[in-house]
């Protein structure tokens, strides 16, 4: 694997900082689908640090764009905050959507296409989540919230010796 | 999300520019609704060379364009998504009930409009 070690990477070595292919950013927004396309042109510029192609920036944006979107619709019928993390290790992107809303009763069925509890909605967000990124995982609890986790990796691209 | 339309040849072309998401689908809906009942016209083409963004809120809305104008017998279809957007209406399979055309020109010829 490439490795792209900075001089500043040796310097600050010390268990607080990290640079180059370690980073994190941490984001927290109300709930309101005006900041839905916030979220995702963050974190799609967040992943862009490592040569992710275009088209995998394109997945990341939707598949962050469908988890917040959830928290918006599903989450806070009232209202409230989400948070959204995202962290680079070396070529792995994790990206986390967090509210403290309502909860889901049946994650399993949640996550089957076509399956919403909102009608007229397409129940295609989890699906998405799904084959845009490499794997996803959900904690939820009805009543606490939900925690969505997704990663990515970034695989160098064939034919070129970068 | 910007958004205008045009009659050609007895079809109504909305023309889509931006981001189609959570944020600008109730306004797409109501554009595109709100065009076909005035101009009494459900034979819709949906170009949207420029759409920069379409997730599955997104798609929503043009799904939910498709039963409306089913349901008074008119018919939709998509127009030169880029890269990006197509494959995601390949992965939700609206491909399968929509027609996608490259061009608007193949999208209103006498040939696509039987289908
Ligand atoms: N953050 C969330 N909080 C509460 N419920 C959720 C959340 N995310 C998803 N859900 C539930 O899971 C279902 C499926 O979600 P999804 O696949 O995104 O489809 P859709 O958003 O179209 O309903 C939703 O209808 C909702 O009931
Ligand atoms: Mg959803």
């Amino acid at each position: 694997m490439h490795e792209r070690k900075t001089v500043l990477e040796g310097l600050v070595d010390d268990g607080g900082i990290s640079v180059g292919h370690n980073n994190e950013v941490r984001l927290e927004m109300l709930a309101l689908p005006e900041n839905v396309g916030l979220a995702r042109v963050s974190i799609a510029a967040f992943a862009s640090q490592i040569d992710f192609s275009m088209g995998e920036v394109e997945e990341i944006k939707v598949a962050v764009s469908e988890a917040v979107s959830n928290a918006v619709i599903h989450a806070y019928p009232q209202g409230g905050w989400v948070k959204i993390s995202a962290r680079l290790t070396g070529r792995l992107l994790e990206v986390e959507v967090k509210d403290t809303g309502k909860g889901i009763e049946d994650v399993s069925q949640a996550r089957e296409p076509s399956f919403s509890t909102e009608p007229g909605r397409m129940g295609l967000g989890f699906v998405f989540m799904e084959s845009f990124m490499d794997g996803m995982d959900i904690q939820s609890i009805p009543g606490r919230g939900t925690t969505v986790r997704m990663w990515k990796e970034c695989r160098p691209v064939e034919g070129s010796n970068d | 999300m910007q958004l205008d339309h045009e009659i050609v040849a007895g079809n109504l072309v909305f023309r889509v520019q931006g981001e189609l998401d959570l944020n600008t689908a109730e306004r797409f809906r109501l554009y595109v609704d709100d065009a076909m009942d005035r101009h009494r016209c459900y034979q819709a083409v949906l170009n949207l060379r420029k759409v920069t963004f379409v997730d599955s809120s997104g798609l929503g809305a043009i799904i939910g364009r498709y039963r409306r104008i089913a349901q008074r017998q008119g018919t939709i279809s998509i127009v030169s998504p880029p890269p990006h957007v197509l494959s995601v209406l390949e992965l939700s399979g609206i491909k399968k009930i929509i027609p996608v055309y490259s061009s608007e020109q193949k999208a209103l010829a006498p040939e696509a409009r039987m289908a």
